[in-house]
């Protein structure tokens, strides 16, 4: 049996990083930190993959609008205010999604996507198609010096992105996580042994939701602007996009996989500007015919040789 | 003895078919019966309305009492009472150890992991412990099978076919397997099967099924030379 290492990586990946936050030029700060904030919703989507399920998320918009509303400037109560509040819409919305399998799941998920966008889009309080600035001023009570705030963010990112990671590595070895990869494969069996599928998929529905909102929010703050293509389905397809890029075999995966897809994204924006969704699509398709396991299998079958 | 399990004037139609024809039966505490019939006599039908998978038409099947028939496989299981598949139902992408790893899981078992290696071993399916489900033999799958319906400790215990499609000379050791599991452990087992050998040596009684009716309800050597249970089941003459 080989030794599981994805916690020795995970803390020297994050040291590294670390390390990288004063060193790093600013462009690459911002690149890694929309890597990091994509990945958390994509460690999300993950999880409902491990029971067989594609949700095209809400988007972390409800997280950035929570601190605007509210008038909160502190970057930490911004995070913890849109985690909450992701977790509280898929705890409601879960209620009736978790009914649902396949694509049904898939395509009622992505209908409440679209009545989000649609409420965002029309309604001036909500910032309409413009959306608004984040006004930041402190984290945890310790106000940001000026021009350190992206920094700040980047750092607290890794941090978060740790723990994140640990957590649902942690999750994904216990009864819980075998119990939904179990489910992804016979729901007949699991019922059969007793266990509700339907309470399975509502947790991790919910827990999912948790993650979009905190890598919502987090991508709020690298930007210091939210507008409605966040709801979009176009990102929440990018969310899938990363997914499948980088496969369900690691919770590192959705990090490497968002941190390769921001910077094809950059370089082909750059040197292709019309053609790089055509390029991204032919990277899928080579992903699905020869690594359908996605990226991460090329690492383990590196460390199985 | 009582009865843990009753069945009292069930009735199941699909369609034209009558899959179960005013069924009347109880099982004791502690006994193991066998149900034999052709296909599509009713036995798994029987099977499947005891495990709430299927709601009868009519009629009642209760189990120390608590009406069944209301209630999902899940609420059902918590009373008590698993069954194993004909087809193995089982978790193709994990081990056979995570397979048994999630049915100890659900059931709450004190030491997961150490109940889990006992039941590989006893079992013996040590060997096969790391190997993804989907890739089992047949025979193994079945014990797999029936191993995991095992695990919650069940009062009544159904398996539909535990030894259809596994090698002759298999087929006596998983049923030796699944009777040590449980001897002693005050479990009624019902277990549908073909093979006449198998029900001779395992069963203490003998439902028969045709066409959604009971024939016969005897103790092995009666029931299996009832005219009856020849023409319709056994084959051969009357």
């Amino acid at each position: 049996m080989s030794r599981d290492r994805t916690v020795p990586a995970l803390a020297a990946a994050c040291a590294v990083l670390l390390v990288a936050t004063p060193l790093a030029p600013q462009w690459l700060v911002f690149l890694l930190a929309m890597a990091l904030a994509k990945g958390l919703v994509v460690l999300g989507l993950v999880l409902l993959m491990r029971t067989g399920l594609v949700s095209f998320g809400l988007g972390a918009y409800a997280a950035a609008l929570v601190g605007h509303r509210a008038g909160l400037t502190d970057a930490a109560l911004m995070i913890v205010a849109g985690t909450v509040c992701a977790a509280v819409l898929a705890a409601i919305l879960g209620l009736l999604l978790a009914r649902y399998r396949e694509i049904f799941f898939a395509m009622l998920s992505l209908a409440f996507s679209m009545i989000l966008y649609g409420l965002l889009v029309k309604s001036s309080t909500l910032g309409s198609t413009d959306g608004f600035n984040l006004h930041v001023k402190s984290f945890a009570g310790i106000g940001l010096p000026a021009g350190s705030e992206r920094r700040v963010f980047y750092a607290v990112s890794v941090l978060l992105v740790f723990g994140v990671a640990w957590l649902v590595h942690r999750f994904l070895a216990s009864h819980w996580g075998r119990l939904s990869a179990a489910i992804r494969d016979n729901e007949l069996r699991v019922e059969y042994l007793g266990a509700s599928v339907y309470r399975v998929v509502y947790l991790n529905y919910v827990a999912a939701g948790a993650l979009a909102g905190m890598g919502g929010a987090l991508a709020a703050l690298a930007v210091g602007h939210v507008d409605p293509e966040t709801a979009y389905w176009t990102t929440s397809g990018e969310f899938v996009f990363i997914a499948i890029l980088g496969g369900t075999g690691n919770v590192m995966a959705p990090f490497l996989s968002a941190a390769i897809f921001e910077g094809l994204r950059t370089v082909a924006n750059q040197y292709a500007p019309n053609v790089w969704q055509m390029s991204l699509g032919l990277a899928m398709l080579a992903i699905i015919m020869f690594l359908p396991g996605g990226l991460w299998t090329l690492l383990r079958r590196r460390s199985a040789a | 003895m009582s009865a843990i399990l009753v069945a009292e004037g069930v009735y199941k139609s699909f369609g034209a078919v009558s899959a179960a024809a005013n069924i009347n039966l109880s099982f004791e505490r502690d006994s193991v019966a066998s149900l034999i019939g052709a296909n599509g006599a009713g036995k798994t039908t029987f099977l499947n309305m005891v495990t709430g998978y299927l709601k009868p038409d009519h009629g009642s099947i209760r189990c120390d009492g608590r009406e069944l028939t209301q209630h999902s496989p899940r609420e059902i299981t918590g009373f008590g009472i698993c069954r194993s598949f004909q087809i193995p139902q089982l978790f193709h992408s994990l081990s056979v150890r995570e397979n048994l790893l999630v049915a100890e899981g659900i059931a709450a078992s004190d030491r997961v992991e150490e109940a889990t290696d006992a039941v590989l071993e006893r079992f013996g399916l040590a060997q096969y412990a790391m190997r993804p489900a989907g890739l089992l033999p047949e025979g193994i799958r079945k014990l797999l099978d029936v191993a995991l319906a095992l695990v919650a400790k069940p009062r009544v215990l159904l398996l539909d076919e535990p030894t259809s499609g596994v090698a002759a000379d298999e087929k006596f050791g998983i049923m030796d397997l699944v009777m040590g599991a449980v001897r002693g452990a005050g479990v009624t087992v019902l277990f549908v099967e073909h093979d006449m050998e198998i029900v001779s040596r395992f069963a203490e009684r003998v439902l028969a099924f045709y066409d959604g009716r009971i024939i016969a309800d005897a103790a092995p050597q009666v029931a299996l030379v009832d005219p009856e249970v020849k023409r319709y089941v056994v084959g051969g003459h009357a």
